[in-house]
């Protein structure tokens, strides 16, 4: 008994040392920001209690006969085994609670999928394992990655309060705008998920679905891909920032003018050349961010599935096959194109690093107006 | 029995003619249905632990937030290996094993129809399973695309472990294919005189429907892996959208087959509660045709809500419309069997032996998993639980406490039957009750993470679902080492024990309680008259 006491306590008190570390979790769906997420939350609700009220009233009966009707009483079997009207009874009787749930889950579905109107349309790509959004009515488009430092995910840093759920650069909507979603891929299969504002739709490749929300409140809100899309799955985490329409028309104005001015940047830098010191720390940084999931932080890629780039035969000889997987992607394998996602002295320099970093010492640097030049042929 | 004899001595030479083998030959050569029946619980049994081990390792890297003990693609091996392991390799043998043990004494049949097609079938699981296990250990890991293996992550993102799963699922299809063509054959031809199919046990008739689904299915999920084959290595583009395909088209073949799958998991189970209650509760099955009815009707809505599962994958309204009513309406013929079991129950005169106690588990667990299947019918809702863990609990309900807990009963209730022994009750009770309370642990709490919004299939999460995540893992692991004194009862009660009477149970009618126990190595060889 003395054990037994001692052993809850230490599972107690063992418990509670994980408390510390983490947040308060509700324990029911959210009801969301938006209309529908609360009807959402309330058809959810009305058919949990309808199912408690059948388990109440099923199980009341299988325990009242499990505890009189019980052998040890010294009760005699009765032998019924049959009643035509008990049995339509409790034929019929579902059908009508289940034509009293459809109605309202009818209405509910027929305006989640309303995808008419929209305000403002962004597009929505998910490649392995991140998100891009694109800004259909202005020339502003980015990449969202996870956030969370590395360190954290492997226990050598204290997690943040956010963990696993923060991007560098999340999507940005306005409030009170009818923000349609169209949801696409450029690889496998992902889903995006927003709990706050319940819409969940699959990235397919090739195929574009459509979503749509109304936020009335800003906020910051946070979701994560919701289908199994390969070995990142669990870290391309979704976060929208919802800010009113006079934010939102200021922060799209400077989006816009920073990512042209960007690339006019662009432009300028293809005369200039950078120094091998900066190729190599930019590639590191870039290399980082994007390759090290598949090709490992250390090239050695993971055998049968991603290729190691240290001492592989493409980084230390062929140089413009180097670059040319770099940018276009290698079709039927997981190796994406990167011409759209880096820029062109990003490319450069990652393409410095892989020929230079683990003892791969070919001495190449590659600059900007070579990726250019391999570009347009 | 063309030659009359009154020798003793010759008789007795007779059945040493037509008794078991000896040694490893019995079991590799052997037609006869008990042989076979316990191959393929024992090898069931086996899987069960493969399987489960491979849970414990997603349960040890998901007990804190972070990567400790295994890298993601290893975890995503584990998630997609354990699904299939459990699936084709426990749950399905162990219901085909109970069908061949029990269908030919249910009807009164000396053994099953095919009996050397038995065999085959039987003894190509166990290179399926290699095939499976030892892609693991392949360069880059075994598969890691989730047991639904969903196109493209399945053919251009895997690595070529996938050639060797489609030719182990092959493998699955064909020995489960034979096993149902075998039970179909069976009870059509081999029922004992009088054996009407309206007097047959319920265990014999959800099995009668499951074999038909299993036909029906299986070829389709063959049709599937094959598609996935061929766009992986022969430059076909069923699911490729650059050559033409849908990868859409891949969830609708797959779930065509995943849908009936699942109540091929579950229909033989009904038919085990269904033996187990009247015995208990010593009173007549309530609703008999009722039950035969609900089962086919069960069967029959089964190919009609598919996509349920492919809510989220964009489908039009109407499509989500019709999926949705045809998914509410399976709780009809469901309720209806829940409700025979209670009026079975009502104003009976119960005991409470382990059989009884699973049984019971099952009817109340089983159904806490049917009302979270209704609530992911509702298709706004199902956009929130999808993916998450909130379906994770709803399948594990209904297919560890489903399934798998239906299995426990059967096995204590036929035990000694099989063995000739009575099972060691004290320890049954003790599996029972560690069983109960450390399974609730672990799924019932998946309710809420998922509810919270933690996505499936990840080997890290956010920090809120920490403490949840401890306790189903603490929950995960007691279950796991419940199951060990499982293992410790069946051992005990093959060694020996309490002799057991023909009948074993006092309230058990049948036709397998009218032979004595152990069931010898031939029973009816000359049919039952039946009433």
């Amino acid at each position: 008994m003395a054990k037994t006491s001692y052993l809850c306590w230490s599972l107690l008190t063992f418990l509670l040392a994980f408390s510390t570390q983490s947040a308060e979790m509700p324990l029911n769906m959210t009801q969301g920001v938006t209309e529908i997420s609360q009807q959402v939350y309330d058809l959810h609700m009305k058919i949990f209690y309808i199912c408690c009220a059948i388990g109440v009233a099923v199980f009341g009966v299988m325990f009242w006969s499990i505890i009189h009707h019980r052998k040890s009483k010294g009760v005699a079997p009765a032998q019924f085994h049959e009643s035509t009207k008990v049995e339509l009874l409790w034929t019929a009787l579902p059908v009508v609670i289940l034509i009293l749930m459809a109605i309202p889950a009818t209405q509910t579905l027929i305006a989640m999928e309303d995808t008419s109107e929209a305000d403002v349309t962004i597009l929505i790509t998910g490649s392995q394992w991140k998100w891009h959004y694109k800004y259909m009515d202005h020339k502003v488009e980015y990449y969202s990655l996870l956030a969370t430092p590395r360190k954290q995910i492997d226990n050598k840093l204290k997690k943040g309060e956010n963990y696993l759920l923060e991007v560098d650069r999340p999507l940005v909507i306005p409030t009170g705008k009818k923000v349609r979603f169209l949801v696409t891929s450029d690889d496998v299969i992902h889903s995006w998920w927003v709990p706050a504002f319940a819409v969940k739709k699959d990235a397919n490749p090739g195929f574009i679905n459509e979503a749509w929300t109304k936020v009335d409140h800003p906020g910051v809100y946070r979701g994560q891909c919701a289908e199994l899309c390969g070995k990142d799955h669990g870290f391309m985490p979704v976060v929208v920032i919802a800010k009113d329409q006079a934010d939102f028309e200021q922060w799209i104005a400077q989006e816009a003018a920073a990512q042209a001015a960007a690339k006019a940047e662009e432009q300028k830098l293809l005369s200039m050349n950078m120094s091998k010191e900066e190729l190599m720390a930019l590639g590191e940084k870039t290399y980082m961010g994007y390759c090290a999931a598949c090709h490992q932080p250390n090239g050695a890629g993971i055998p049968g599935v991603f290729p190691a780039l240290k001492g592989s035969k493409m980084a230390l000889e062929d140089l413009p096959a180097h670059i040319d997987i770099v940018l276009n992607g290698k079709t039927g394998t997981a190796m994406q194109a990167f011409a759209k996602q880096l820029t062109l002295s990003e490319i450069a320099a990652v393409v410095t690093y892989e020929r230079n970093a683990w003892d791969n010492n070919t001495g190449d640097v590659v600059q900007a107006a070579d990726i250019a030049k391999a570009q347009k042929p | 029995m063309s030659t009359v004899t009154t020798d003793p001595h010759a008789h007795a030479e007779h059945d040493h003619h037509h008794g078991p083998a000896k040694g490893l030959k019995r079991w590799l050569y052997t037609t006869n249905h008990k042989d076979i029946g316990t191959l393929y619980l024992l090898f069931a049994l086996t899987m069960f632990f493969i399987g489960g081990a491979m849970a414990m390792v997603i349960r040890a890297e998901l007990f804190q937030p972070g990567l400790q003990i295994v890298e993601p693609n290893f975890f995503n091996q584990m998630t997609t290996v354990h699904g299939l392991i459990m699936v084709f390799g426990a749950v399905m043998p162990a219901f085909t094993g109970l069908a061949n043990w029990l269908i030919p004494m249910m009807i009164g049949a000396p053994d099953m129809a095919l009996p050397r097609m038995n065999n085959w079938s039987f003894w190509i699981l166990p290179f399926a399973f290699s095939i499976l296990l030892l892609s693991l250990f392949m360069e880059g890991g075994g598969p890691s695309f989730g047991w639904t293996f969903y196109a493209p992550l399945s053919t251009t993102y895997s690595n070529d472990s996938t050639a060797l799963f489609v030719f182990s699922v092959h493998i699955m299809g064909i020995s489960s294919i034979m096993g149902a063509i075998n039970v179909i054959v069976t009870i059509m031809n081999l029922r004992a005189p009088g054996m009407t199919y309206m007097k047959m046990p319920l265990f014999v008739w959800t099995w009668f429907i499951t074999a038909y689904l299993l036909i029906a299915v299986m070829p389709v999920l063959a049709g599937a892996v094959t598609m996935v084959l061929t766009d992986k290595y022969f430059g076909t583009s069923f699911f490729d959208a650059a050559g033409g395909g849908d990868p859409v088209l891949f969830q609708h073949i797959f779930w065509f087959f995943g849908h009936p799958e699942v109540y091929i998991m579950i229909l033989p189970a009904f038919g085990i509660i269904s033996a187990i209650v009247p015995t208990f509760a010593r009173k007549p099955l309530f609703g008999y045709a009722s039950m035969v009815y609900a089962t086919a009707s069960i069967a029959l809505l089964s190919f009609l809500v598919w996509a349920h599962h492919m809510f989220t994958t964009g489908m039009p309204v109407f499509a989500e419309l019709f999926f949705m009513y045809c998914t509410m309406l399976i709780a009809v013929p469901t309720g209806v069997k829940v409700f025979n079991w209670v009026a079975t129950m009502w104003r009976g005169a119960m005991t409470f032996e382990v059989p009884m106690m699973f049984a019971l588990a099952f009817i109340v667990l089983f159904t806490i998993g049917g009302f979270s299947g209704l609530m992911l019918a509702i298709t706004p809702a199902d956009f929130q639980y999808h993916d998450t863990y909130f379906v994770v609990a709803h399948f594990h309900y209904v297919l560890v406490t489903g399934a798998i807990f239906s299995i426990m009963a059967a096995a204590y209730y036929w035990l000694p039957k099989w063995t000739g022994h009575m099972y060691d009750e004290t320890l049954g009770q003790w599996h029972f009750w560690c069983s109960l309370i450390s399974v609730n642990v672990l799924f019932f709490p998946m309710h809420f993470v998922g509810l919270a919004g933690m996505p499936r299939r990840i080997p890290d999460y956010a920090l809120q679902f920490a403490d949840f995540n401890a306790l189903i893992s603490i929950g995960g692991f007691a279950f796991g080492l419940s199951q060990l004194l499982f293992v410790w009862l069946v051992v005990k009660c093959i060694k020996g024990g309490e002799k057991a009477t023909a009948e074993v149970w006092e309230g058990a009618e049948g036709l397998e309680w009218t032979i004595p126990s152990p069931a010898p190595y031939h029973s009816f060889t000359t049919p039952p008259e039946i009433k």
